[in-house]
């Protein structure tokens, strides 16, 4: 069995390219792709705790992360189509007006 | 002992250059359609290792929600959308932009490993707080868990499901009035309607 480190480094990295892809990029659908690649990293090291820990509520945290992603990205979709229903085009600059 | 070993650490290095390189894919490609299939490589990279930790149900469900639910979600709106073009290079962030993002993304890889590998040691699996990791009876475990330990997380998780559904059918209606900016949210003034055909 691997040590439990090697996973949370590559978690750690898939974590950083999500973070860069999230502030790099403008097209709304990429950024939410970079927040489920920020979520698996967790999930990942949710799970290579679990292992290493000998806990299996790891296993079940990262089923209820799965869910709340499901539903996250249900909704998501759903804002992104109003927007370019209304605004084609539209990237995350061009929705500055929603800042509070 | 040490051709299993072998064995693992070749899967792990194979598995994580599959997950790494598609999620440079995701931020790195121009056209949508190769961002979304990139994600589908990180997420089968990610899959393989949880079959390497013995997590066999949640490789099952990680192929079958996240690649086959989400990422094809995703398609569909990218097709619905029509964006699915090509992004034009003036419509790109400056190169500072990318320079903060890419050195504060770097930066917390960095912080983790610097972490990781200053604490050096690993635990001893000797302590298991709700259930101890059974690789053969592995959803055995989850489920039991699910329906006793976290069976009000469980049931929660049923109502935001519930919610998401809902939210997703109201934002997604077409408003029937002005295009500009009245009624920014439609729908809000009517029962849910399942149809949602009979405005068109």
């Amino acid at each position: 069995m691997m040590s439990s480190n090697a996973y949370l480094v590559l978690s750690a990295v898939l974590f950083g390219i999500g973070i860069a892809g999230l502030l790099i990029r403008r097209n709304p659908l990429v950024m939410f792709m970079c927040i489920e690649l920020m979520l698996n990293a967790v999930n990942l090291s949710f799970v290579a705790f679990s292992r290493s820990l000998n806990d299996a509520a790891g296993q079940v945290v990262v089923m209820f992360v799965l869910v709340v992603a499901a539903a996250e990205v249900v909704v998501g979709l759903g804002l992104i189509v109003a927007i370019m229903r209304r605004r084609p085009g539209a990237d995350a600059d061009a929705l500055s007006m929603l800042r509070g | 002992m040490v051709g299993t070993q072998l064995v693992q650490q070749v899967t792990f290095v194979i598995a994580a250059m599959i997950a790494i390189a598609g999620a440079i894919g995701v931020i790195a490609f121009r056209n949508t359609v190769h961002n979304a299939l990139s994600l589908v490589a990180t997420l089968f990279g990610v899959a393989v290792l949880y079959v390497a930790q013995g997590a066999y149900f949640l490789a099952a469900i990680q192929v079958i929600v996240y690649a086959g639910a989400i990422v094809v979600l995703f398609l569909f709106v990218i097709m619905l959308l029509g964006v699915d073009r090509v992004e034009a290079l003036a419509a790109e962030r400056r190169p500072a932009v990318v320079a903060v993002g890419s050195a504060l993304g770097a930066s917390l890889a960095i912080l983790v490993l610097v972490a990781v590998l200053a604490r050096g040691a690993t635990p001893t699996g000797a302590r298991s707080v709700a259930a101890v990791v059974d690789e053969a009876r592995d959803i055995g475990v989850l489920g039991s868990l699910l329906f006793t330990r976290y069976v009000f997380a469980f049931e929660i998780t049923s109502l935001l499901l519930t919610i998401a559904v809902v939210g997703a059918v109201v934002l997604s209606r077409r408003p029937d009035g002005e295009p500009i900016d009245a009624g920014e949210f439609p729908g809000d003034d009517e029962p849910l309607d399942l149809g949602g055909m009979e405005s068109e």
